[in-house]
């Protein structure tokens, strides 16, 4: 009897227990923010020590916080504030980071509820009408999400996302030919699921080539050639890049793996619905796909398989043998869904979209590059570089430093994975570009429900930013008393 | 058969379902698309391809009826681009 009370109110006592870690949890949420924050405001601190140490005629050594807030003698802007009320305004700011995440388009979403409220069935029952309604959907999807890379609908298996989908390719093959094949191609400025992958490989004895890239971003197909051999299963390459919106020659790749007989593997997770891809024409063998890089819900994807001639690879995932035996899982009916009506949407809306895009990236561009000591990282060509993605180094500032002076502006400097760490992105290192550049460099995100009005805005606080952040800095005093800074000796390192 | 007063007044509804966005990127880009695609169409004169067009533009009056309604239910603060005297509902 005892016992039993004692074990009751331990139960509830658990229970207590774990509603307040709960609590606490949320603490420590909102704590590490504080933190992370802070940490920024530090290495702002330590950019300006470090300047102040450089110039001899550095005029105060103020502490960060009047640093960051206080406009310098005879500016007339300061960092929070542009020229307008603005208490008249809204405070959410203008989302210009597409290529972490699309907002979800609400004919998407509109298609996605009828899942999500009747259409409930499990698209594998074969037995009822609720399954047979839900596999004819998905089917459906499965046509939209073909029709757009011009594949067949067979081809397409629905997987969790683009990073999914880059493991399945990239070990899959590989290990379904391991016992002749050893050696696989990808490149130095791929997405961190690639690169991770590839390295797996390694672990399991595979070779891998990281083929380097030019100033602009571009492999060279030179390098390419050189690089294959016997033993080469797949290369893997991909077609927009994350980060500076680069495209990759994916016909003339595809025409040498097709002539060397290896599997040839694009991530098309910023490139598809965006710019045109024909599977068939470029000899594309394997692509991957994420839905919510096309105004699509998260958690799902795909990956294009080539039928003829057929590709083979290890699934990672095993069980009902759904989804060809690739990939195993109940499909998600709203996301399946939700995806395919994205990806219809995508081809019907390429053209409109591709004008407006385009139009509101010239205008940005030109407004931003008119900054002295700007500079376009990606390519000039417009055949090679998607628009949608317009990456600029800003000289003498640091990244990080303008993006919390931005708070109303969502901006990345790189890619979503790589932004979180103070750490200069690998793929702007790749291009040759030297920390400084590195460090200094934005990414703007510009999609389909982007506006003029939000283009406008931004060139506006940018312009205005960049001059404040830079009169604040010695470095760019020094340069505009045409002091070479490479013929400094920097002391006290 | 759809005239043209029917068309003009698909149009008018259209934008005015349009405006009861409460998001401000949804909003923009409905009313862009409906003027553009209005434009786009203006000559046609194939009385198939008409109505073909007018009745997609009833079920998009219908989806935006029901997205407008989740978008004013599920409700944002107002973007640093958006004044905040307008918009009332
Ligand atoms: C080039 C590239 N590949 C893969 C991914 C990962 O896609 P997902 O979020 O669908 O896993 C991303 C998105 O961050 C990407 O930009």
């Amino acid at each position: 009897m005892l016992t039993n009370q004692i074990r009751a109110l331990a139960r509830q006592a658990t229970r207590t227990d774990s509603r307040s870690i709960n609590v606490r949890s949320f603490t420590v949420t909102a704590g590490s923010r504080t933190r992370s924050v802070s940490s920024k405001t530090r290495s702002i601190r330590h950019l300006a020590t470090k300047s102040s140490t450089a110039s001899a005629k550095s005029a105060s050594s103020a502490s960060a916080d009047s640093i960051v807030t206080t406009p310098p003698t005879g500016s007339a802007i300061t960092l929070k504030s542009a020229t307008r009320d603005e208490s008249q305004f809204g405070t959410r700011p203008i989302y210009l980071d597409v290529q972490a995440t699309t907002p979800t388009d609400p004919r998407v979403l509109d298609k996605m509820l009828t899942f999500l409220t009747g259409m409930y069935g499990n698209p594998h029952s074969s037995t009822h009408a609720y399954g047979w309604e839900t596999d004819k959907e998905v089917e459906k999807a499965r046509e939209y999400v073909a029709a757009v890379i011009k594949a067949d609908p067979k081809e397409i298996i629905f997987t969790s996302g683009a990073t999914e989908t880059n493991n399945m390719a990239i070990k899959g093959v590989p290990r379904f030919y391991k016992k002749t094949k050893k050696h696989i191609i990808t490149t130095q400025t791929e997405h961190k699921c690639v690169l991770d992958s590839a390295r797996h490989m390694q672990d399991e004895g595979f070779d891998v080539t990281y083929l380097p890239v030019d100033e602009h971003g571009l492999i060279s197909l030179d390098d390419l050639k050189a690089a294959i051999r016997k033993d080469t299963i797949l290369v893997s390459v991909m077609a927009v890049n994350n980060e500076i919106g680069v495209v990759q020659p994916l016909k003339e790749i595809g025409k040498i793996c097709r002539e060397n007989k290896i599997f040839f593997h694009t991530d098309a997770a910023q490139a598809y619905g965006k710019i045109d891809i024909d599977v068939n024409d470029m000899n594309i063998d394997l692509l991957s796909i994420s839905s919510h890089k096309i105004y699509g819900p998260m958690g799902i994807g795909a990956c294009y398989v080539r039928r003829r001639p057929r590709v083979r690879l290890d699934p990672i995932i095993t069980g009902g043998g759904q989804e060809r035996g690739l990939r195993s899982g109940t499909l998600s009916p709203p996301l399946v869904a939700g995806f395919g009506e994205a990806a219809r949407l995508m081809k019907e809306e390429m053209d409109y979209d591709k004008a407006h895009i385009t139009r509101l990236s010239n205008k940005l561009k030109e407004g931003l590059l008119s900054i002295p000591a700007t500079q376009l990282n990606g390519s000039n060509n417009p055949e090679s570089q998607y628009p949608g993605c317009v990456n600029i180094s800003f000289a003498y500032i640091e990244g990080e430093s303008l993006l919390m002076a931005l708070k109303d502006i969502a901006l990345s400097s790189g890619s979503a994975c790589t932004s979180a760490s103070l750490e200069p992105s690998y793929v702007l290192h790749a291009l040759g570009a030297d920390d400084a550049l590195a460090h200094s460099s934005i990414r703007f995100g510009i999609g389909r429900f982007t506006t003029e009005e939000e283009v406008d805005y931004v060139i506006k606080a940018i312009n205005e930013r960049v001059e404040f952040l830079r009169k604040m800095s010695p470095l760019w005093e020094m340069v505009q008393e045409g002091i070479d800074l490479d013929s400094i000796e920097w002391s006290g390192h | 058969m759809a005239t043209s007063r029917q068309v003009l007044s698909l149009y008018k509804q259209l934008l005015e379902k349009a405006y009861k966005f409460d998001n401000y990127n949804f909003r923009e880009y409905a009313k862009r698309k409906i003027h553009d695609s209005f434009k786009e169409h203006k000559g046609l004169s194939g009385q198939e391809q008409i109505n073909s067009l007018y009745n997609s533009g009833i079920d998009s009056l219908a989806q935006l009826q029901r997205q407008t309604s989740i978008s004013q239910m599920y409700t944002f603060e107002k973007l640093v681009v958006e004044p905040l005297d307008k918009h009332h509902h």
